[in-house]
This record gives structure tokens, C-alpha cells and sequence, in this order.
């Protein structure tokens, strides 16, 4: 069984990201970027389908400007089979991203697409569910489980009521949560052997997708300032604040 | 570089910044925890070396066929560097065995030898160690008392080492010992020594001000017969396997008071936004802002010269007054943005809840160990008259 992953280039989770100075979007200048973590737990899932002997290879794809390449490499040295890069340095969103996994979805064949549920960037949780629908799969996202059998998936999901299970007949396209797996960290000896796979460039153009932006981001500024709390007497006080002052119920 | 703020980029290349990262996560998350505990108990912890040894980090410099990871010195001193940011005593024990033991074997081991000790050492089995400071042996090496006298195809070894590190814990040790009193620098000979040999013991481990759980310990050797196979290099070049692997140690134990210098400011930044005084963080104030940009400064210079001794020994261009040089300058500057990080810290600063007091005690260390820094400034000294004459 061929697995799929898609892997994202974000700002490290540990930075603390600031609005540029024009406001035209984050600034990234010499801020440590690394795998989506979402994605990584994705990458660790199908590393481990394939160590139980269920995925026979691992594709890991990133879209996305030169850059990229690093955090392929990075899903190569946690084992990933070999790398797709889609190279473009346009502003992708996700339903760019989601016509071009599409169009890597029907060259590759896979039978699993294992995505992240979100990115930490842009924390849009899009992208999955719109591959669903224009590869025309069966999807099942806030993967905290994954049992692969008879040609079928099994899914529990996290969901606000507690958790559910479905069942997808393959190929299907799940997208990870953050409880599936606990990632590895990349072994130096499988570093060094991460270099010598192999890593494919294609472009939207020779995938035949149009990028263009639907949207278009008006100003990036950081959330306003959380000011002060106060302190009430009684609860009576308090529930007259929470009606007439913040007006929530 | 993994902060919370933006760092200039040292253009490492993507394998040493993927071996950064992944050091760094796994040191964070399974050392630093320990490390004041370590610290407290003086325990080194055993089940570390396992780890490192599943991580491909004990053999860094050693080539796959021994067990090693293939990578080279700039490599080694990111790891060093990382896993000092951690636990500068677990990584001075790290050190010693990776570099000191491992890559000296490596580097001048027979065929057999490597093949013997180095798959073991690398995979985290055993431990390694290097003695060749003695009680009244120090800077001057060739002063050195342990006698080794041939015996058949054997060698009886009598006499002491004195503060080595990884003594108590370690099962292969690269030894030098006099095999011609009268012979000077030509008389000093490397042999590897295994644990159980009969005729050899350790001493107690010694009660350090710092770097507490990086044992170390005097070694005895009584009649302790050693074959003639396990001499390293051969006989009478004992100085010159020293010699060739000091560059190289100093480079990479400069990783050191480097990943110190980082922990100081990953203390010190964050303690700066959250205590108030006045009713603002004393980050706003410019005493303390003019303290971290010497610090920050002096961390990203002593990084700049680390990594470009270490990219020499790489290029098979390792300089010995430079390798003095970066350990000479990244020590003190370690052990004086210690003290700052303390003073930063103010009240809290002293007291050993908060990690800055072991910053401070580890770095010390670097001045000393590796060649003092009266040492390492003699020969930087001596080498750059010479060469201008």
C-alpha cells in the first residue's frame, strides 16, 4: 500500500511570530522554521504503517517555495520512502494546495493520504476536507486513531462530544489529531541517508493547476492588548456584568 | 538556531541544522528535566548513554563500518553545543567519550582494535573514557609518572591518573604511560585498558564544585599487565597520538561553554519579561537590556568562531592556536555570562531552585579542563611569535 503524506513549512512552534512592520503578513526573517507538528504526526503514522509491514512505500509532498525541501528531507530522515516538491513561490492557500495534492493524488495513486487536521500557521483546517471533495475520497479528519484492515480504515476522531469511530473504504485521506502519535526524533545515521533519496520538482504549471489567490489578506496586525481583569463582590454581580456589561447572556 | 526570537542564520547547511533540531528536541524533552536532579545527586545517569547510542550520537565522527553516524567535527560540536544547553555535565561526559576515547581510537586504533571496541562505545553499551592528567602530571604531560614496562607480549602498568572524567562508569580507556623514562616526549606510549583488567582499580569519585554527575575518579594501576596489541599507534608515539587528537578535543569541548552560553540566555530572556518591579518587567529597563546584548553578543561571536575552527577540522585545515583560541575565549566568556545571568536573576539567582548557580559551576570547568587557559594562552602565544618570526 502506497501512503502519501503532505508535510508543511511553518515558523517553529516555539517563536513567538510578529505582524511585519507594513502589515502585509508575519515576519519570517531569520525566525527557525520547521515540519508542521500536525504533519509530523502524520509523516510518524505512515512510518509506522510501514514498520508494521501495512504501507509498502512512503511519499511525503511539500508545496511550497526552494525552502521546503528542507522539511521534506526532514520527513526523509524520519523514514519517508522518497519526496514530491511542488515548487512555487506564490501565496498558496488551501485550495490551491488541495487542487495540487489532487493532482499528485492521480499521478501517484495512493491508497492513504495522511494529512495534518490544521497547520499552525494559518490554523485554517481546510485543506484536507477540500481534497476530499475534489479527489472525490472519503475523508476522515481528527484522526486520534488509525487501524488499517480489508481494504478499509478505521478512524476514531476527536469531535466535541467525545469520540467517533468511521470506517472509510480505501483510498481514503485522514488528517492527523494530536493524540494519534508521539513523532520521533530523526536518527543521525537516517539524517545522512535522508540526502540520498530521491526528491522530485514539479511545478503547478506541469500539474496543469491554477494557483491564483481567491482571497486576498487585507492587513496582518498582532490581536489587541487583553486588558486588565477585575475582581466582583458576588455572584449576582457577576451576572449582571455578564448580561449587561459583556451582554453574553 | 531553536528560540522564541529570531537568530542570525550561520548557514550550517541543512544536515547540521536538521541534527541541531533533533538533538535539541530529544534533549529537551529527556535531559534537561534531569539535569538539576543530576546535579543535586551527583548520579550520572546510565540510562543516557543507551539513548545517545540509538540517536547515532556517540559515534558521530566514526565512519558506519565501526557503528558510527559518518558525520564530521562542525557536526559533533552542534551536538556538544545542544546537549550542554541541556546538561553541561552530562555532556562533558559525552564529550570525553565520544571524542577523547572514541575518536582517538577511531583515528589510531589497528583494524582490530576499532572492530573490537569502537562498535560497543558507539552503540551505547559501553563506556569510554581518557586518562592522561596524573596527581603531579598536569599541563606539563611529559612529567608524567605512570610506568609501563614490557613484559613478554604483555605491559605492566604501575602507577595513577588523577581526575578522569567518566573513570568510575567507563569500560574502555585510552591510557598514556612512560615506556622510556629516558626517552622525553618519545617515551610516552597510548594503550587501550579494559575495566576488568587484573591489577587495575578506581578510586572513589571525586566531590566536584561542578559538572556533578559527569563522574570522575583517580584510576590505580598495580601490576596491571596489558598485550602489547592493545598499544594505540606504537610504541614511543604516545605524544603524538595526544597531540593529533587535542585540536580536535578542544574544538569540540568548545561546544561546551557555547550550549552554556545559550542556557544563560534561555533563563535570563523569559526571567526578564515576567518579574515586575516599578510595575513593568525589568526587561524594559536599559541596565538590564544593556546585559543581555553583551550577552547575546558574546554568544554569537564565540558561535562564529566555533563553527568556522570547527569547519577547518573538517576541511582537514585544524589550526592549534585557533582550537586553543575558541576554547580560551568561549570558557571565560562562559563562566563571566554566568555570573551575569545570576546577577540578572538577582535573589532568585542565588538560590539553587533556579538553574543559573550549576550554569555557573559548570563553566567553570572549561577554564581548567582541556588545557588551562594559561596553557591554551602560552600556546596561542608561542605558536603566532613562532610563525611570524
Amino acid at each position: 500500500m502506497k501512503v502519501l503524506v503532505a508535510v508543511k513549512r511553518v515558523a517553529d512552534y516555539n517563536v513567538k511570530v510578529r505582524p511585519k512592520a507594513d502589515g502585509t503578513g508575519a515576519d519570517l526573517n531569520n525566525v527557525k522554521m520547521a515540519i508542521n507538528p500536525f504533519c509530523e504526526i502524520a509523516v510518524e503514522e505512515a512510518v509506522r504503517l510501514k514498520e508494521k509491514g501495512i504501507a509498502t512505500e512512503v511519499v511525503a509532498v511539500s508545496i511550497g517555495d526552494k525552502a521546503c525541501q528542507e522539511q521534506i528531507r526532514t520527513a526523509l530522515a524520519l523514514g519517508a520512502d522518497r519526496g514530491i516538491h511542488v515548487e512555487s513561490s506564490e501565496t498558496l492557500q488551501p485550495l490551491a494546495i488541495a487542487k495540487l495534492l489532487k493532482a499528485v493524488v492521480d499521478k501517484e495513486q495512493p491508497e492513504l493520504v495522511l494529512m495534518g487536521k490544521q497547520a499552525i500557521d494559518g490554523d485554517n483546517n481546510q485543506t484536507g476536507q477540500m481534497l476530499g471533495a475534489l479527489a472525490n475520497m472519503p475523508q476522515g479528519t481528527f484522526a486520534s486513531e488509525v487501524n488499517i484492515a480489508d481494504g478499509k480504515v478505521a478512524v476514531t476522531r476527536e469531535i466535541d462530544g467525545g469520540l467517533q469511530t468511521l470506517s472509510l473504504t480505501l483510498p481514503a485521506i485522514v488528517t492527523t489529531d494530536l493524540r494519534l502519535n508521539e513523532p520521533r526524533y530523526a536518527k543521525l545515521p537516517n539524517i545522512m541517508k535522508a540526502k540520498k533519496k530521491p526528491l522530485d520538482v514539479l511545478t503547478p504549471e506541469e500539474l496543469a493547476v491554477d494557483v491564483a489567490p481567491r482571497l486576498t489578506t487585507v492587513k496582518v496586525e498582532p490581536p489587541a492588548e487583553r486588558a486588565a481583569g477585575i475582581k466582583v463582590e458576588s455572584v449576582a454581580e457577576l451576572v449582571d456584568k455578564l448580561k449587561n456589561e459583556a451582554k453574553v447572556i | 538556531m531553536n528560540s522564541s526570537y529570531p537568530t542570525l542564520n550561520y548557514h550550517l547547511g541543512e544536515e547540521i541544522d536538521m541534527l541541531r533540531d533533533s538533538v535539541y528536541q530529544f534533549c529537551q524533552k529527556e535531559l534537561a528535566p534531569r539535569a538539576q536532579q543530576i546535579d543535586s545527586s551527583n548520579e550520572f545517569p546510565m540510562d543516557m548513554w543507551q539513548k545517545f547510542g540509538d540517536m547515532g550520537l556517540l559515534g558521530i565522527t566514526v565512519s558506519e563500518t565501526y557503528g558510527g553516524s559518518a558525520m564530521g567535527y562542525l557536526a559533533h560540536v552542534v551536538a556538544m553545543e545542544e546537549i550542554s544547553r541541556a546538561s553541561a555535565s552530562v555532556a562533558l561526559s559525552y564529550g570525553a567519550h565520544s571524542n577523547l576515547c572514541v575518536n582517538q581510537i577511531f583515528k589510531n586504533g589497528s583494524e582490530q582494535q576499532k572492530q573490537k571496541y569502537l562498535p560497543k562505545l558507539c552503540s551505547g553499551e559501553h563506556i569510554g573514557a581518557l586518562a592522561m592528567s596524573e596527581p603531579n602530571a598536569g599541563s606539563d604531560v611529559v612529567s608524567m609518572a605512570l610506568k609501563a614496562e614490557k613484559k613478554g607480549d604483555h605491559y605492566i602498568l604501575n602507577g595513577n591518573k588523577m581526575w578522569i572524567t567518566n573513570g568510575p562508569d567507563a569500560h574502555t580507556y585510552v591510557i598514556y604511560a612512560k615506556t622510556d623514562n629516558s626517552a622525553g616526549s618519545k617515551g610516552i606510549t597510548a594503550f587501550i585498558v579494559e575495566r576488568d583488567s587484573d591489577g587495575f582499580s578506581r578510586h572513589q569519585k571525586l566531590d566536584k564544585l561542578g559538572m556533578r554527575g559527569s563522574n570522575t575518579c583517580e584510576l590505580v594501576f598495580q601490576d596491571c599487565a596489558v598485550p602489547a596489541a592493545n598499544i594505540l599507534g606504537s610504541v614511543g608515539q604516545g605524544v603524538k597520538v595526544l597531540m593529533s587528537g587535542l585540536d580536535y578535543e578542544r574544538t569540540v569541548l568548545a561546544g561546551g561553554p557555547v550550549g552554556i552560553m545559550q542556557a544563560c540566555l534561555d533563563v535570563v530572556l523569559p526571567y526578564l519579561h515576567d518579574r515586575k518591579q516599578f510595575g513593568q518587567s525589568i526587561g524594559e529597563f536599559q541596565l538590564m537590556q544593556g546585559k543581555i546584548a553583551d550577552m547575546y553578543t558574546e554568544l554569537a561571536a564565540s558561535r562564529a568562531y566555533l563553527y568556522a575552527v570547527a569547519r577547518a577540522c573538517d576541511l582537514g585545515e585544524s589550526s592549534r592556536k585557533d582550537a586553543a583560541g575558541v576554547i580560551l575565549y568561549s570558557a571565560e566568556k562562559a563562566t563571566q555570562m554566568a555570573l551575569q545571568a545570576i546577577q540578572a536573576l538577582g535573589g532568585n539567582g542565588y538560590i539553587n531552585e533556579f538553574t543559573t548557580g550549576r550554569l555557573l559551576r559548570d563553566a567553570k570547568l572549561y577554564e581548567i579542563g582541556a588545557g588551562t587557559s594559561e596553557i591554551r594562552r602560552m600556546l596561542i602565544g608561542r605558536e603566532l611569535f613562532e610563525q611570524s618570526r
